[in-house]
């Protein structure tokens, strides 16, 4: 379900100081440290600190910090989360508190860039699960956040793209700042290495199982590339993407054959790739893809709703289907006979689109736009259709299948080992 | 040549970059004792170098051994230019020179620049090899203990308590030598660093010659502290009561006596000897240690001293052979340069017979410009002269011990305050009594040591009392005379029954002071002490009746010199003794005659004054029952007390007039407002904010009324300085904007730890330095511990009971050791009051004649103002009530640990002598640690809160890690002595230096220590604590 990445969504407290902090920009500026003094002389704090020999940490005040909220607008939130009430506490020390906290997680920031210091230095006493929760939050990105940068190079996080990001999704530039820093740090960390990706994040970061496969995806992403911005991709979430890197991971990587060799888990397998121009003939050899159809439509014919619009588009033949996504009709077409000629001269056809999705997968342009192509050959006329889920699982299950009985196709395994993963990733991708 | 030091250096890691081409170090390592260097190889190229030296042997004297430190040096290899210092550490190897301490030092020290803070950590093991000592006038004191703690440690008892030990060391500060011009600020810091670990090292050495003098084994209550002043010089100070511990051994001992107090609050101490560490179970205390050399002597080559209790009302008439006896006994001591001081705040059971009340002394000096550091005479003389005051105030009070003493200084410019206090008392000497005396000796401690109220039965004659006080009968026992308030510095004794809560009280003070140079400033401050004192306890007193109690337990007043300022801060804990009187209220009087609007004032500040004791007794649980008359009455009281007794407690306008009779001056609990200072003084008494609910706070060891804590410490520090800003600054201004400090620090407090309610801070002390001229800084450390809110309801009502129950065999129990105190055993209740019992005294060396004079002319005012014992009224006394007897297994229940016990390498740290809910099994040492932070980058590091912060929490860590490579858990009476901040925000530079020490021990959680009780418990702890490399 779309619950795959939760880490990903900045959780909303149950506590009121914080379910506050979507509110808009803090105006309140609150007096100054000792506002409750009396009248007499002035007296300016010129110091104020805290340290436990366990260090305290205030995890609403480190959401606030997360969030990039400066210490006034920290003890705005807070205050109107009614802590002072609750605690009768004054404004003043409702401040003092806050700059104690922001100065500890900023001196604690340096320790979480590389997590396992955090854990061997001794300056910071932390029980192992704060520790555990300082990591975990801090690596915690927004999914507003991730869905602007998803596929996009890591290396040049200019502050004008970060200052446009924030300005749109409404998250800090600070925090904004963070989740790119975040994001780049791992990359560079894990991008070399050999080994599985979410083992190394892990180790590296030591971050949840949950996060270390979201923080995978994005590494995986950011090195492939993939283009996830398009207009038509908008309706995905992260979690859609991440579900479908994970499957890319572990069967179209280098270290799904070999994880021993000195190969990783970032790069797609070339070789693979290359051979993936083989299943073309599924669809340039005529009697394969009319017995391939046959065989498709023999297994569902009855099982499936739109057994027509299947039956229609399977092989329909598609000599532009190279044109922009444009071209693609909108028009459903209507159900009717089985063998009832098509009424759309839009050129749809799904097995032709899949098998040159993946033809296409050698040249790195090609690669960046997977997941266009394959909402626009596959996600969209099925939409179109009005394809119920169910009959998309059952259609490419079967369409997976009978490739097996095909008796001239020779290239079994790597049929499976491509569609193993697409018709997981089209099943994620095929929901509106 | 009589000890070999070891030393390995095995890896380090998380090193700063060195080299900014390769992003990386080439490190190596510098190994320092005395005049020996040894180095390791350099490791090229890495940030977690792998050194894995030799042995690096040094032979060594032990003398050395106790005076050096070992210092180990990092630094980066450079083949062109000099080899850059990543920085150093300092270790004290003083906990291998003794037996029963660490045998090894092991694990991973913070690498410390003073300029950059910890930048990495390098693993290092050192061990010594002792040889026997064969030369008798040897120079070291190998094997004396040192304990920061002021009560008898867990595991330990005491078989003799020696007395008092005192010796400081003086030399230039190199931060004043002419050199320090041309050197570097880190060769600089690095200089001063080393001279004070010398100097300490060289102050324990001498302490524990004299301990060794005495035929003693260990010091317990152990204080060094510094001080700074300047240009004329650097003095390193200590005292400390000296003491032959004997360690348990016997597993049906040993198990129980590291019991955290709050069991032993619950377990009656004298009926089961077993169960307490602090005591012998033997019945005669000169034969208990046989084959000890140590103790065979005590009473033949030491001239000692008894301080006899003088302490009962008919003491006066009955005690004439006795103190023939003494004085016999004692003469030759009068010449004794000793003082019968002990820096103890709790005791073994039956040591403490009675207190008289808090006695102190306060001296201005002129520090003079150079000396010669060979001849620290004129700091002992000051101190003698200021420990000789504090003696005959002790005198005057009809005691002739001083407990709970300590001593500190406030430096300005070359001006010097030296402060002492202590609390007179009467203690116990039934060991040198044996043959005649030995049997009405016996018979006069029955008589003192009832139902845990002794200690509060005045000591002095009441016939001849050395200043006005009313006495009452003992409302717990009914025999022998209470004073209506008593003041102490000591903590509250453990079988002391107490009807409530305790809580916090402070008294703070600001005066200011013209900017004046040399003997004219020290002038201008003489003149001021006494108008502080007086305030400061009139202060005290008035906060309180507020809280409606009737006691203070840890006293502690602390006067700060400034340029343009003098601060007094005075913190204790207040509780509602069972034994003393119920509090009078407090009554406003209006001066003036008055009109409608007037009148109508002054009734409506006297209701918010009674609402508040009101709301603080129920706030407190402060509800002693109520007892008739006829009982009080019984024992025919001298006739004006009698009257008072009988007096309700509302009708205090008499009490105004009784006052004005027999004083002609006003009495602390009666407030005349008759300006507007006046009216002022009465708001900021009633400015004070109890703590939040689920909230209590002391600055005591053991919060009066709670002992059911759970498991969860949090020790903190917490630092604030303000700067005033104002040209014409007003006391009643200043004394607004500190007063607003204190509590907004402690309000910050509160919410900062609000997670853990319930709680309760426990040993909040508060440290009041003037750094500049309208700087402020208020340095405070406490420990806050939860506790279960269920279990506290029942038991302050057990303890009462309980300790009622074993009064009778309490009383037949014979004291169990000997205590051995040089000094004067004469009482002096004969003595003219006017000159002997002031609590200030400004004098001397320093200061023109004709001030002197001044300050003497404040001694009336003192002495009726500002005494330790005061009036107060009223009746009522504890009726034993039938309470739920309570199981010593429920008491077992309360420590649930939820904890996550598990987390290897946690080092807890605690002002207090205990952990809560764990046994202490070891004692690895002292830790005394002196480090200088300087920043020439302040704003680049956070402002002077960052510089501060990152500096703290340092400390912190290298405490932590010395402990962990001792083998230690946690850190018991640890405390942060010094906290001296400068800044100069316009050069961007800031420097800071902390002192802190504590005693290194190993723990075993009591959940931890039942489940394998049948082990032994070393080992158990071996796998708590964190375990370093070793190899």
């Amino acid at each position: 379900g779309p619950s795959l990445a939760p880490g990903a969504r900045s959780e909303i407290s149950a506590l009121p100081e914080v379910a506050l902090r979507l509110l808009a920009r803090p105006g309140a500026v609150l007096a100054p440290a000792l506002g409750e003094r009396g009248p007499g002389i002035a007296m300016t704090s010129e110091l104020d600190i805290f340290v436990g020999n366990t260090t305290l940490i205030d995890e609403d005040v480190y959401r606030l910090w997360l969030d990039g909220y400066s210490v006034n607008d920290a003890v705005a939130l807070r205050v109107r989360s009614g802590i002072l009430e609750q605690t009768g506490a004054t404004a003043g020390v409702l401040q003092s508190d806050t700059m104690d906290h922001y100065r500890t997680f900023h001196m604690l920031e340096r320790l979480l860039h590389a997590p396992p210091k955090l854990l061997h230095q001794l300056i910071f006493q932390i029980p192992p699960s704060r520790q555990a929760l300082l990591i975990e939050r801090y690596y915690t990105f927004d999914e507003a956040f991730v869905r602007e940068v998803l596929g996009k190079k890591l290396s040049k996080g200019t502050k004008k793209d970060l200052d446009d990001i924030s300005a749109k999704t409404g998250i800090t530039l600070k925090s904004c700042r963070r989740q790119f820093d975040n994001f780049k740090r791992v990359f560079k960390v894990v991008e070399e290495m050999r080994g599985s990706l979410v083992d190394n994040i892990q180790q590296h970061f030591l971050l949840s199982d949950r996060l270390a496969r979201d923080y995978a995806a994005i590494v995986f992403f950011a090195n492939n590339r993939f283009e996830t911005g398009k207009k038509k991709l908008q309706y995905l979430s992260f979690g859609d993407f991440a579900f479908c890197a994970e499957l890319m991971i572990q069967n179209w990587t280098l270290g799904a054959v070999d994880s021993q060799m000195d190969d990783m888990d970032v790069d797609l397998d070339k070789e693979f790739l290359q051979d993936l121009k083989e299943l073309k003939v599924l669809v340039a050899d005529k009697d394969l893809l009319d017995l391939h159809k046959s065989l498709v439509c023999t297994a569902l014919r009855g099982k499936l709703g739109v057994f027509s619009e299947m039956e229609t588009n399977f092989k329909v033949c598609d000599p532009v289907q190279a044109l922009p996504p444009k071209v693609l009709s909108a028009q459903p077409p209507a159900s009717g006979a089985e063998d009832r000629t098509p009424k759309i001269p839009a050129p749809q056809n799904l097995s032709r689109g899949l098998v040159n999705v993946a033809a296409k997968l050698t040249h790195n342009k090609d690669v960046r736009d997977l997941f266009v192509d394959l909402v626009e050959k596959f996600v969209e006329p099925c939409r179109s259709d009005h394809w119920p889920l169910n009959d998309v699982r059952l259609f490419l299950n079967q369409y997976s299948a009978s490739v097996h009985s095909l008796d001239g196709f020779r290239h079994q395994t790597l049929w499976d080992r491509y569609m193993g993963t697409l018709r997981g990733c089209l099943l994620r991708l095929y929901h509106d | 040549m009589p000890g070999k030091l070891k030393v390995k250096i095995v890896a380090g890691r998380h090193l700063p970059v060195m080299d900014r081409a390769s992003d990386l170090t080439d490190a190596f390592v510098e190994v320092k004792f005395g005049n020996t260097t040894f180095k390791t190889d350099v490791y090229l190229k890495s940030l977690n170098p792998q050194w894995n030296s030799e042995w690096f042997k040094f032979e060594v004297d032990d003398e050395d051994l106790q005076d050096e430190p070992l210092q180990i040096t990092v630094l980066d290899h450079d083949t062109y230019s000099a080899n850059d210092a990543i920085g150093k550490v300092y270790i004290d190897i003083d906990p291998l020179l003794y037996s029963e301490a660490a045998t090894v030092i092991s694990g991973w020290f913070p690498i410390y620049d003073t300029i950059h803070g910890i930048r990495g950590e390098i693993n290092v093991v050192v061990k010594v090899d002792l040889f026997n000592d064969l030369n008798r006038f040897r120079q070291s004191s190998c094997g004396v203990k040192f304990f920061c703690t002021t009560s008898i440690p867990k595991c330990y008892r005491a078989v003799v308590i020696h007395g008092f030990v005192e010796e400081l060391v003086v030399n230039e500060d190199p931060e004043y030598q002419w050199i320090d011009r041309i050197r570097t600020p880190r060769a600089s810091n690095e200089a001063r660093q080393r001279l004070i670990s010398l100097m300490s090292g060289e102050l324990q050495r001498k302490i524990g010659l004299k301990v060794l003098e005495m035929r003693g084994n260990a010091v317990v209550g152990y204080l060094q502290c510094f001080d700074l002043e300047g240009e004329s010089g650097l003095v390193v100070r200590a005292i400390g009561t000296a003491c032959t511990l004997d360690k348990l051994s016997s597993p049906a001992a040993f198990l129980p006596a590291c019991n955290s107090p709050s069991k032993e609050m619950k377990e009656s101490p004298l009926v089961h000897p077993p169960s307490h560490g602090c005591r012998s179970t033997h019945n005669s205390p000169i034969h208990t240690a046989t084959g000890s050399r140590l103790t065979q002597n005590f009473s033949v080559s030491v001239p000692t001293l008894i301080y006899t209790g003088m302490g009962s009302g008919s003491a006066g008439k009955e005690g004439g052979p006795f103190k023939a006896l003494l004085r016999q006994q004692t003469q030759s001591a009068l010449e004794q340069r000793e003082f019968p001081f002990l820096t103890l705040t709790a005791f073994p059971p039956g040591l403490l017979v009675h207190v008289g009340g808090v006695v102190s002394a306060r001296s201005v000096k002129l520090l003079d410009r150079i000396h010669n550091p060979d001849e620290p005479e004129t700091r002992d003389a000051w101190w003698a002269e200021i420990r000789q005051e504090i003696k005959s105030h002790a005198k005057a009070l009809g005691c002739h011990a001083v407990v709970g003493y300590s001593e500190s200084t406030s430096i300005c410019e070359e001006v010097c305050i030296l402060s002492a206090s202590g609390t007179a008392a009467v203690l116990n000497p039934r060991f040198l009594q044996e043959g005649t005396v030995e049997g009405s000796l016996e018979q006069r401690i029955e008589e003192n040591l009832p139902v845990g109220c002794g200690f509060c039965h005045i000591p002095y004659d009441e016939l001849n009392m050395p200043f006005p006080a009313h006495l009452t009968y003992c409302y717990n026992c009914r025999k022998q005379k209470v004073p209506d308030v008593l003041f102490t510095t000591i903590d509250l004794p453990t079988d002391a029954v107490v009807v409530g809560k305790g809580c916090l009280i402070q008294a703070r003070l600001c005066r200011l002071k013209k900017k004046a140079q040399a003997e004219a400033n020290a002038t201008a401050i003489s003149n001021l002490l006494p108008f502080m004192e007086y305030e400061v306890h009139t202060q005290l007193m008035n906060k309180l009746k507020l809280k409606g109690m009737n006691a203070l337990f840890g006293l502690r007043i602390q006067i700060t010199v400034g340029e343009n300022m003098l601060t007094g801060l005075a913190s204790a804990t207040g509780v509602y003794l069972a034994a003393l009187p119920t509090p009078g209220g407090i009554q406003i009087a209006g001066k003036t005659p008055s009109d409608g609007s007037y009148e109508q004032h002054i009734s409506h500040m006297q209701k918010r004054i009674n609402d508040t004791i009101a709301k603080n007794k129920e706030l407190y649980e402060i509800n002693p029952p109520e007892v008739s008359e006829e009982i009080i009455g019984s024992p025919i009281p001298e006739p004006r007390q009698r009257s008072r007794l009988l007096r309700s407690q509302s009708e205090s306008s008499d009490e105004v007039t009784e006052l004005d009779l027999s004083h002609g001056k006003k009495d602390a609990f009666v407030l005349e407002i008759d300006d507007t200072d006046a009216v002022e003084d009465v708001h900021s008494l009633l400015t004070d904010v109890p703590p939040p609910s689920g909230f209590y706070s002391c600055n005591t060891e053991i919060m009066p009324g709670i002992n059911n804590w759970t498991s969860e410490i949090q020790m903190f520090t917490s630092v604030r300085v303000v700067r005033l800003s104002s040209l014409n600054l007003t006391n009643q201004a200043l004394n607004k904007n500190f007063n607003g400090l204190c509590e907004n620090l402690l309000k910050s407090l509160y919410f900062k730890l609000r997670s853990m309610t319930p709680c309760c801070l426990c040993h909040v002390n508060f440290t009041v330095s003037l750094p500049e001229d309208e700087l402020i800084q208020v340095t405070v450390t406490a420990v806050a511990i939860t506790f279960d809110k269920n279990q506290a309801l029942q038991t302050t009502k057990a303890h009462v009971e309980k300790t009622l129950q074993r009064a009778s065999a309490d009383s037949e129990e014979p004291l169990q050791f000997p205590l051995e105190l040089c000094s004067d055993s004469m009482p002096a209740p004969a003595f003219p009051a006017a000159k002997e019992h002031l609590e200030s005294t400004s004098s001397n060396s320093g200061t023109p004649a004709a001030q002197r004079d001044r300050c003497s002319s404040w001694i009336e005012l003192i002495k009726l103002k500002a005494q330790t014992i005061r009036r107060g009224s009223i009746k009522t006394t504890v009726t034993v009530e039938k309470a739920s007897p309570m199981s010593d297994g429920n008491f077992r229940n309360r420590s649930a640990p939820p904890c996550a016990s598990s987390t290897v390498g946690v080092v807890k740290m605690t002002p207090l002598s205990f952990i809560p809910g764990a046994k202490i099994t070891k004692y690895l040492g002292i830790i005394n640690m002196f480090f200088i932070r300087e920043t020439t980058s302040l704003r680049e590091e956070g402002g002077v809160s960052g510089f501060l912060h990152a500096f703290i929490a340092e400390v912190f860590a290298m405490v932590r890690a010395h402990v962990a490579a001792l083998g230690g858990n946690a850190v018991v009476s640890y405390i942060m002595k010094q906290c001296v901040f400068m800044e100069n925000p316009s050069k961007n530079q800031a420097q800071c230096l902390i002192n802190v020490s504590g005693d290194a021990v190993v723990f075993v959680r009591e959940s931890d220590l039942e489940a394998m009780s049948t082990q032994q418990p070393a080992v158990n702890c071996q796998t708590s604590c964190p375990g370093e490399v070793t190899t």
